[in-house]
């Protein structure tokens, strides 16, 4: 046997493995053993007098077809079929090098979270009185743990956590050191755009400094679907129990409702923050995810709707009337919109070729487009007679960037289903906007207190 | 000669827990061994067999766990459970009531079978 022929052995294994990988009802240890079988058969034929690469056709040829084995295989482990979330790895196959170090972080990282809420109070600031407060922080105080937790786990430069340090810091300045009145449009604003600007820090702790990689912060769009889905899932299980907990210490004549108003609800609420990041990276490779799967179901449904609202809008020549809060109506709509379709973008096979989904995309992608710029248009009217506010401005901002998007999008999704543009393209417009949405958020935090002279 | 596919199967469980009451071992070695008590005659398709083994640690007959073979290598080592035994026992118990009947019937046909009918007696 030469060392050519081992190698040549070693190929066609490996080959082997990726090829017996695919059937789903087969998992990493039943090729581990069919492996061993291989192997051995091999080897008995090696010292019977065949060729390492005879001996391992005639050893493949034994295992039998393989389809049929997969269906044997899913017969007895049907559940397969259905993949499961091992979180801390199977009995049968040791679990990977530092699943263990990651359960500690994330534990830790949870802890302080459920700690740091109840900092403050040692310095007098109560939850229930001081609530503008953290009103303002709160953002702070969930996302710094779930940033820790990605420095973590992607194991970070200094370079990346000094930039990460500075940041939360700005935000934290952003938050407090303006003197805005609790009762003012500018707070409310600033609980509203600074979770946005330290949601997008967090991004760079989860590109782990790849800056300049459209695939890692295509990742972080598809995580941030996911998170939203898996908190929201959290969040409905958690009042359940809360719901029963209060109403089974009723029954027995003890009120409850102090400690989950104080403890349970901000202690549990900030730990979830980075509980589920964490569950959502767990499960990453493991089950299929959902957002793109909802995006499938409703960007038929928005599209059509859109197109009915245009048409009657158009038809009756009714012009949109521009009340208090049309405009955050109309901004929600678009956030829906660009939701849509970054999970549409994200969930694609980028080689894959116009299909008719990317079709119903482009009608979803103008007719938003167009509606905002009836708004839009009606909106500059009133803004011009009666004057802005810090809402309005805001409002109007985040009206011009994501309109700016969808139309730009519209016009590279035209180009896309004509064959006359990569796909790629498309993601990586996308991927370089979030700087545009980040941007707009620390303006929004940073510069509207003053130019507005904090009202 | 060829064993029907039908026969093996219903043959395969008795077969893997019997190598397995005689001791520990795994899957390419209860293979062999198969083998040989058959002079070859039983074909397996090898493959099948894991799904075999899996289905039966399932339901406790057997149990496994992951060693270094002494070529170097992981491999799933099966052993046999006491519930394991006591369904061999009671897989014996049927095949021998299949066997016996077979015998018995073919003890009273005779070997060759007759080509005649026996003519009626007065």
């Amino acid at each position: 046997m030469t060392i050519d022929s081992d190698m040549d052995l070693e190929t066609q294994v490996a080959e082997w493995r990726t090829y017996m990988r695919r059937h789903r009802a087969v998992d990493g240890a039943d090729v581990d053993e069919l492996e061993d079988h291989l192997r051995a058969t091999v080897a008995d034929l090696v010292e019977a007098g065949l060729r390492p690469d005879e001996a391992f056709l005639v050893a493949v040829k034994r295992i039998g077809n393989l389809d049929d084995l997969s269906r044997e295989f899913a017969r007895v482990h049907s559940e397969r079929l259905w993949k499961q979330l091992v979180l801390a790895g199977g009995q049968e196959a040791p679990a990977p090098a530092g699943s263990r170090r990651d359960l500690l972080v994330v534990v830790g990282c949870a802890t302080a979270a459920a700690i740091g809420i109840k900092v403050p109070e040692l310095f007098g600031l109560d939850l229930a009185n001081d609530d503008g407060f953290y009103q303002r922080n709160f953002a702070l105080f969930a996302l710094v743990p779930m940033a820790a937790y990605f420095t973590f786990r992607r194991r970070v430069g200094a370079a990346v956590i000094g930039v990460l340090l500075a940041l939360f810091a700005l935000g934290g300045v952003g938050a407090n050191a303006y003197p805005l009145a609790e009762d003012s449009q500018s707070i409310v604003i600033t609980a509203i755009h600074l979770p946005l600007a330290l949601w997008l820090v967090v991004g760079v702790a989860y590109v782990g400094g790849d800056w300049l990689s459209d695939r890692r912060w295509m990742d972080f769009i598809r995580f941030t679907g996911e998170w939203l889905i898996y908190f929201v899932l959290i969040t409905l299980g958690a009042s359940i129990l809360v719901a029963v907990t209060v109403g089974a210490f009723g029954a027995i004549g003890i009120d409850v409702t102090d400690f989950i108003d104080s403890w349970l609800l901000p202690c549990g609420s900030m730990a979830a923050v980075v509980v589920v990041a964490w569950l959502v990276e767990a499960k990453q490779s493991v089950i299929e995810n959902m957002a793109p799967v909802l995006t499938r179901v409703f960007t038929p449904l928005f599209a059509a709707a859109l197109l009915a609202f245009l048409a009657a809008a158009l038809w009756s020549g009714n012009v949109i009337d521009v009340e208090r809060d049309v405009l955050i109506l109309f901004d929600l709509l678009l956030v829906v919109v660009l939701g849509l379709m970054l999970y549409a973008i994200s969930a694609r096979d980028p080689t894959a070729r116009p299909a008719f989904f990317d079709w119903l995309q482009l009608a979803l992608a103008i007719s938003a487009s167009l509606i905002d710029v009836l708004v839009l248009l009606a909106v500059t009217d009133r803004i011009s007679e009666w004057g802005t506010t810090p809402n309005k401005a805001a409002a109007l901002g985040e009206n011009v960037i994501l309109l700016a998007n969808l139309a730009w999008t519209a016009f590279l999704l035209a180009d896309f289903v004509r064959h006359r543009r990569p796909f790629e393209h498309l993601e990586r417009w996308q991927t370089r906007y979030i700087a545009v949405y980040a941007a707009w958020a620390w303006i929004v935090v940073l510069a509207f207190p003053p130019v507005f002279s904090f009202s | 000669m060829h064993v029907t596919k039908d026969l093996v199967a219903a043959s395969a469980t008795p077969m893997v827990l019997g190598i397995l009451a005689l001791g520990e071992s795994y899957g390419y070695a209860i293979l062999k061994q198969v083998n040989d008590v058959s002079g070859g005659e039983l074909a397996w398709t090898d493959g099948l067999l894991y799904p075999l083994l899996h289905r039966l640690e399932r339901l406790g007959h057997i149990e496994s766990s992951w060693r270094t073979s002494p070529g170097g290598r992981r491999r799933k080592y099966y052993r046999i459970t006491g519930q394991g035994r006591a369904e061999l026992a009671e897989q014996r118990r049927q095949w021998a009531a299949v066997v016996g009947a077979l015998k018995n019937i073919w003890q009273t046909t005779g070997e060759p079978p007759p080509a005649v009918a026996l003519p009626l007696e007065a």
